[in-house]
């Protein structure tokens, strides 16, 4: 018999109980599908959290005061002490080493903002020229803080997006005075619109001059030195060297918490995929349990088929060739099962793209493949009992319907 | 042509072995009318569905054009089966999904023989039994003295030498019986072996050589000459 006859005449007795074959592809392609949209929500979320750090910047190392162990309570509380802050000196150390590309000081605290009637409490970042860069913002207008010394207290101010909206709509705001807390700052700039990153959403944002905030918040130390290595085989060097500075400066003391964007990244994209992963598996269930249908509905179909299965064998078809057509049969209700599972899946997760924007889902290659291939494996593998079944059947008994 | 030495076979139905042939020796010879005739359970189902290799002798030796076919393997038999041996059942055994033309394919499918000489071969055979009006009918459209036809066109579609017909007109009224009937005679110009197997005397009076069997022997075996 001729692939093409054996294909011809398995779509034959295919169509031949069209709502038995339906229901069988509807299961194969629920699994199928379940696999496919399941992952491709678990890949969504860990690329959403990749695309969060990349925002974030590149080859990033971030300095923060204090000791943070991995387990435990850190030293510090229990002896009452606080940590010694970081202060704007200790960055500066940072520049002795090579490694590092560029580096920004960080300051964060909350104000309020007014411009004449209109008033906004707002999250006031402090830092300097390098921030623009490490952190990969873009200016609207103007222009963001100027380079120079890192004490200079400069009365300058660059609004978010959203911000200068809320206080000047249309109109210019470069070169205008605005009053941040006790202080009247001039606008030199208006950040471009970024959306969110990491929790903290640009648009809302009022930045000063690193010192300038120390005066305004009456502080001294820093929230965090944001570290740009040179390339990503540097990260590992500007660990060791930002560490060993801030030690050095801090009398010996290991008070400092260098963590690198990459441990985090990783750690997060190890997390996810293996969550994806378990995800697809419990999805790749139901594909077996589509299989054990499948098995359940052939054994019916040679029971129902005996006569059939007699008469082929009279016409002169060996037992292979019985099992062949079984087999046939099967891949064809499990690869149309699967392409519509495909069908459906990537419709789901396009529906779920469309509810969840900011959430980047697409079905990974490997669970498109993986379903795919479990549910042909699946499909022939229950298929091959009740197929030798058939061949096995007395073409005697089974002409008389017994 | 065709030669049974000694042939036995037994069944076991639960620990009893019941003998359902016993000690066979026939020979028959090219293009030869058989009717095999008796009362059920005479043998004569197993001896039909034994020369037609859906059975296997428990003793004894089965010669088919001078092969011996009484060992050989599943694949091998069902070749045999393909290409020398043509069944008619009583109950037609049609494929229902299959019109009649599909039908009258199905063993050349089977065989793996190419699809322009499939066409054409089914095309000329329908036409031989009148049913080219009926080619693309399925079996249920059909009457039962057509179903029998497109049977009977496809048990000789790939020209065999033995034609084993398993009453043939049990299911149909005299008439078209008959007609049938004639039909399976006209292949004897073919030169093939007819082997009809039915209870009815009538009809097995009408083959040249009427074999008689009671309980799984042959009672007798009687040449006629027209």
């Amino acid at each position: 018999m001729r692939p093409a006859d054996t294909l011809k005449f398995a779509t034959g007795s295919l169509r031949g109980s069209p709502t038995r074959t339906l229901l069988m592809m509807l299961a194969m392609s629920i699994g199928v599908a379940a696999v496919v949209v399941l992952t491709a929500l678990g890949e969504g979320a860990r690329r959403y959290v990749v695309n969060q750090f990349a925002s974030l910047g590149t080859n990033l190392v971030i300095v923060l005061p204090g000791r943070t162990e991995t387990s435990g309570v850190g030293p510090g509380l229990m002896s009452g002490q606080t940590p010694r802050e970081i202060t704007l000196d200790d960055a500066q150390a940072l520049q002795r080493s090579r490694a590092i590309k560029r580096f920004a000081p960080l300051t964060i605290g909350s104000a309020s903002l007014s411009r004449g009637a209109l008033n906004r409490e707002v999250v006031v970042l402090g830092s300097t020229s390098e921030l623009l860069g490490v952190r990969h913002m873009s200016m609207a207008v103007g222009s963001f803080l100027p380079q120079g010394d890192i004490h200079d207290t400069a009365s300058i101010c660059v609004l978010g997006n959203q911000m200068k909206r809320e206080l000047f709509g249309n109109e210019q705001a470069v070169g205008q005075w605005v009053r941040l807390g006790d202080r009247r700052f001039r606008v030199i700039g208006v950040m471009a619109s970024q959306g969110e990153s990491m929790g903290l959403r640009t648009d809302d944002l009022v930045i000063i001059p690193v010192a300038s905030s120390h005066q305004l918040f009456n502080t001294s130390g820093l929230y965090r030195i944001l570290i740009e290595a040179k390339h990503r085989d540097a990260i590992e060097q500007v660990t060791k060297d930002a560490e060993s500075i801030l030690v050095e400066r801090h009398n010996g003391e290991r008070d400092v918490t260098v963590i690198t964007q990459d441990a985090v990244l990783q750690t997060f994209d190890r997390i996810l995929s293996a969550l994806t992963m378990a995800v697809g598996g419990i999805a790749a269930i139901s594909l077996a349990v589509a299989g054990v249908l499948i098995m359940n509905v052939m054994l019916i179909a040679v029971a129902q088929r005996v006569k059939e299965i007699g008469l082929l064998k009279a016409l002169g078809a060996p037992a292979k060739q019985i099992r062949q057509l079984f087999f046939a049969e099967a891949a064809l209700l499990s690869g149309m099962g699967s392409v519509a599972g495909l069908a459906l899946g990537y419709a789901g997760s396009f529906i779920i793209g469309q509810i969840y924007p900011s959430l980047p889902v697409s079905p990974p290659w490997w669970a498109v493949i993986a379903a795919t291939v479990t549910a042909l494996g699946t499909g022939i593998l229950f298929s091959v009992w009740p197929a030798r079944r058939a061949a096995r059947l007395d073409p005697v008994a089974a002409l008389a319907g017994k | 042509m065709i030669e049974l030495q000694k042939v036995c076979r037994t069944f076991t139905v639960g620990d009893q072995k019941v003998a359902a042939l016993r000690d066979i020796d026939l020979s028959f010879g090219a293009g030869e009318y058989i009717s095999i005739m008796g009362p059920s359970g005479s043998g004569k189902s197993t001896m039909l569905n034994m020369l037609g290799l859906l059975d296997r002798p428990s003793s004894g030796t089965y010669l088919l054009d001078g092969g011996n076919v009484t060992d050989l393997n599943d694949e091998q038999l069902a070749r045999v089966r393909r290409e020398k041996i043509g069944f008619v059942f009583q109950s037609f055994h049609l494929v229902p999904r299959l019109t009649a033309a599909q039908n009258v394919e199905l063993p050349m499918i089977l065989a793996g023989i190419p699809v322009d000489e499939r066409r054409s071969r089914v095309q000329e055979l329908m036409r031989n039994y009148g049913l080219s009006e009926r080619a693309d009918h399925r079996p249920d459209q059909l009457s039962g003295g057509q179903r029998q036809r497109v049977a009977i066109a496809r048990a000789t579609v790939m020209k065999p030498t033995v034609l084993l017909a398993d009453e043939p007109t049990g299911n149909l009224d005299q008439a078209t019986g008959w007609e049938v009937l004639k039909l399976l005679e006209g292949l004897l110009e073919q030169d093939i072996t007819l082997v009809v197997v039915t209870h009815d005397a009538e009809i097995g009076a009408r083959a040249s050589r009427q074999i008689h069997m009671l309980d799984g022997r042959i009672l007798s075996d009687e040449q006629q000459t027209k």
